[in-house]
């Protein structure tokens, strides 16, 4: 039971991220939705796609826009030879490739649907394939394709998109998804067990008497390996607290209003972050004595402690709690 | 301190705002550090280096800003640095690059600091819901609430200092054309009345969340000697840092600040902050935050923040203004927010804080930010003399 706990954890703002896209990315997605590419011209002459609102080399402002492509050039490349499902683009074999499109004097970033690694070499001509619907992201040019020699790429078809509308895109929403596993390390892990069987267990290091719940495995006073368990009391007294009346945006966030309470628990020297209910929030005082309220199937988390409640117990006289505060 | 006496000789700042949809964010850095470089005579081609800084990366979900915002800083071919110190972001990325100057090796450097919050909340990204832990805190507001109240016990102060500051600040805003809040009709009955969102703070206690940046051109002895405006010297630099919770630590006057304090003064040759500073500019979002660092800035005795603000002496004014702009509580783009205490502080010394201006005698000023649940501390003293 030494072994530290893991959790896989899914990182995501509600609803992505949204992004204001300034003159030039607004002129190169709306001209996505639009079936053609649009680059700017720099200050040294040459064409930048996608287009920067800004020079690279002299910082200059930019803003003479033009068309180029639609056929293009790999300028590089690597083959995907087993994709990954919900990973890539595409569901099979394809390529990214640096595509510089005619006109163009910068390659960008996409992939070409191509059959056979042998379609490809560095000079290969390929031509946009565009989503029939298509809404202002760089996925309108779905993949590019390989040109057969002699042909010319073709026009973009009427955008399908049901929404589809002729003003410029200002902004765009980016969903942004990070999954990782998160370690909870030995020290919290011993801690998070012991609520499994309801009990609250912080830890010193072995020349103080300062124990701190939860443990972080070291005394942030002196970086000593905080290795002696110490079992504190279920029963604390409220240091300070806020009535909280904004929700949270957590699905598991408490309703409002509630009281979060910093709890000084008997035998412990950290002040610990808990609701108190059971009681209205106008009748919530600092120095009031509350005990946990534990869920009926705790288990290794914090969620355990369901929250504290009066005991009903004469609050602690002040002098007793104050530098806790 | 380097051996390089360094001054700010160039500051611009956006309009701060709810929301920016005009602008990316490249753009929006764009429009400060463009301000900042025209008020120092110089073009992005004159800059030996950029420093940036920006809050937390959840608040927009950009983890890169150094090289996101290059090209739209001119950094190409030049030293770009990111600083990262949570709400005090903006005040250390300011002393990241006025240090850069002051050690002697660069002349003229860029800082820029900003935050877009309308491209997500920053409560959300303040109180992501991990495993292992339950979701408590509800933003800021929850975590500084209880601090609040403590203070409240420990000093005795009366229930409506906090409105006070809340009011002070938002008719200081009035006089401030980049300020987020213009609250013509702000009373202490408008506080009073409105929402009670984290008890016991109220609505108009709270900053609110924009969209902006601040930038400043910091430069040497030398460089200052070429520019076309009056210059705020560099008379101090310091910053502490702290751990969130160790045992016997004292959350509502944070030893951190205390002692950043201290070393600035030391360096500034302060003693007296009251009488030493024409005004503060200082790191308050939430409105009883002045009474605290009053005390815990040593403008006076432990327990008597309360009395200071009460009495009016930090009015525009009182003997010592603070936050003649408006500060915190009037324009919050947060990684910026500490960048604007800094250059607020800085304007007020060269006398071109516009309606905002506070008398000069001792001609000097501070800036101060405050970060993470109080345990970064960033502040500089700003002169219109050169350094003794």
């Amino acid at each position: 039971m030494s072994e530290a706990l893991v959790e896989h954890h899914v990182l995501e703002y509600p609803g992505g991220y949204t992004r204001s896209v300034g003159p030039a990315l607004s002129r190169y997605l709306s001209g996505l939705r639009d079936g053609v590419i649009v680059g700017v011209r720099g200050a040294d002459g040459r064409v930048l796609v996608p287009p920067t609102e800004y020079d690279p080399v002299t910082a200059a402002d930019l803003d003479d826009y033009v068309e180029v492509g639609p056929a293009g050039t790999v300028v590089a490349w690597t083959w995907v030879a087993e994709p990954r499902p919900g990973k890539h683009h595409l569901d099979r074999s394809f390529a990214f490739a640096l595509v510089r499109p005619d006109g163009a004097d910068t390659a960008m970033v996409h992939v070409v649907d191509a059959r056979r690694p042998d379609e490809l070499a560095i000079g290969a001509r390929v031509a946009p394939r565009w989503a029939a619907e298509r809404h202002g992201y760089v996925t309108d040019l779905e993949a590019w394709v390989p040109l057969p020699e002699g042909q010319a790429a073709s026009p973009a078809p009427p955008n399908a998109a049901a929404d589809a509308s002729d003003e410029a895109i200002t902004g765009i929403v980016t969903p942004i998804r990070l999954e990782y596993d998160i370690n909870a390390g030995i020290a919290a892990s011993k801690y998070l067990r012991a609520l499994g069987e309801r009990r609250i267990v912080g830890q010193r290091a072995v020349d103080s008497d300062q124990v701190y719940v939860p443990p972080r495995g070291s005394d942030p006073t002196s970086g000593a390996p905080t290795e002696v368990e110490v079992e504190v009391g279920q029963k604390g007294t409220v240091t300070t607290y806020c009535v909280v009346n904004i929700p949270g945006l957590s699905e598991n966030a408490p309703e409002i209003p509630y009281v979060c309470a910093q709890i000084l628990l008997d035998g412990s020297n950290t002040p610990w972050f808990g609701l108190v209910h059971g009681v209205a929030p106008d009748d919530v005082r600092m120095g009031m004595r509350v005990g946990a309220v534990w869920v009926d199937d705790p288990g290794p988390n914090a969620g355990s402690i369901k929250w504290f409640e009066p005991t009903g117990a004469p609050d602690a006289p002040y002098e007793e709690y104050k530098d806790y505060a | 301190m380097g051996s390089v006496r360094t001054a700010v000789v160039g500051v611009g700042q956006t309009r701060h705002v709810a929301a920016r949809h005009d602008v990316s964010m490249a753009g929006l850095v764009r429009e400060a550090a463009r301000e900042a470089l025209d008020d120092a005579g110089m073009d992005f081609g004159d800059v030996d280096a950029v420093v940036i800084g920006k809050a937390p990366d959840m608040f927009e979900g950009v983890v890169m800003p150094e090289l996101y915002l290059a090209d739209a800083l001119g950094a190409t071919g030049k030293p770009m640095l990111r600083v990262h110190t949570a709400g005090s972001v903006g005040g250390s990325t300011a002393i990241v690059a006025a240090k850069l100057v002051m050690a002697g090796i660069h002349e003229r450097v860029l800082t820029v600091a900003f935050e877009k919050q309308s491209e997500s909340n920053a409560t959300w990204g303040l109180t992501v819901e991990m495993p292992f832990s339950a979701p408590l805190v509800a933003g800021a507001g929850g975590y500084f609430a209880p601090l609040i109240r403590a203070y409240i016990r420990r000093s005795g102060a009366p229930s409506h200092i906090g409105h006070l500051v809340a009011v002070k600040d938002r008719r200081n805003a009035l006089r401030n054309p980049k300020a987020h809040l213009h609250l013509p009709d702000i009373d202490l009955k408008a506080v009073e009345e409105s929402f009670l969102l984290w008890e016991p703070l109220r609505y108009l206690d709270t900053c609110p969340s924009s969209d902006g940046a601040m930038a400043l051109v910091l430069g040497s002895e030398d460089v200052a000697a070429t520019v076309p405006g009056p210059v705020a010297w560099i008379h101090g630099t310091a910053m502490r840092s702290e751990p969130t919770m160790f045992a016997g630590r004292d959350q509502v006057n944070p030893r951190a600040g205390r002692e950043c304090a201290a070393d600035v003064y030391a360096q500034a040759g302060v003693t007296d902050p009251r009488r030493d500073f024409d005004c503060a500019e200082v790191y308050v979002p939430f409105s009883w935050y002045e009474p605290m660092w009053l005390e815990n800035l040593g403008f006076c005795a432990q327990g008597e923040g309360w009395k200071l603000t009460e009495s009016g002496a930090t009015a525009l004014d009182g003997d010592i203004p603070w936050n003649p702009s408006g500060g915190v509580l009037s324009s919050n783009p947060i990684g910026a927010s500490g960048m604007i205490r800094f250059g607020e502080a800085a304007q007020q010394v060269r006398g071109r804080a516009g309606d905002c201006q506070v008398p000069l005698h001792t001609g000097r000023a501070l800036g101060h930010a405050y970060g993470g649940g109080s345990q970064f501390f960033s502040m500089w003293v700003v002169g219109a003399e050169l350094p003794a």
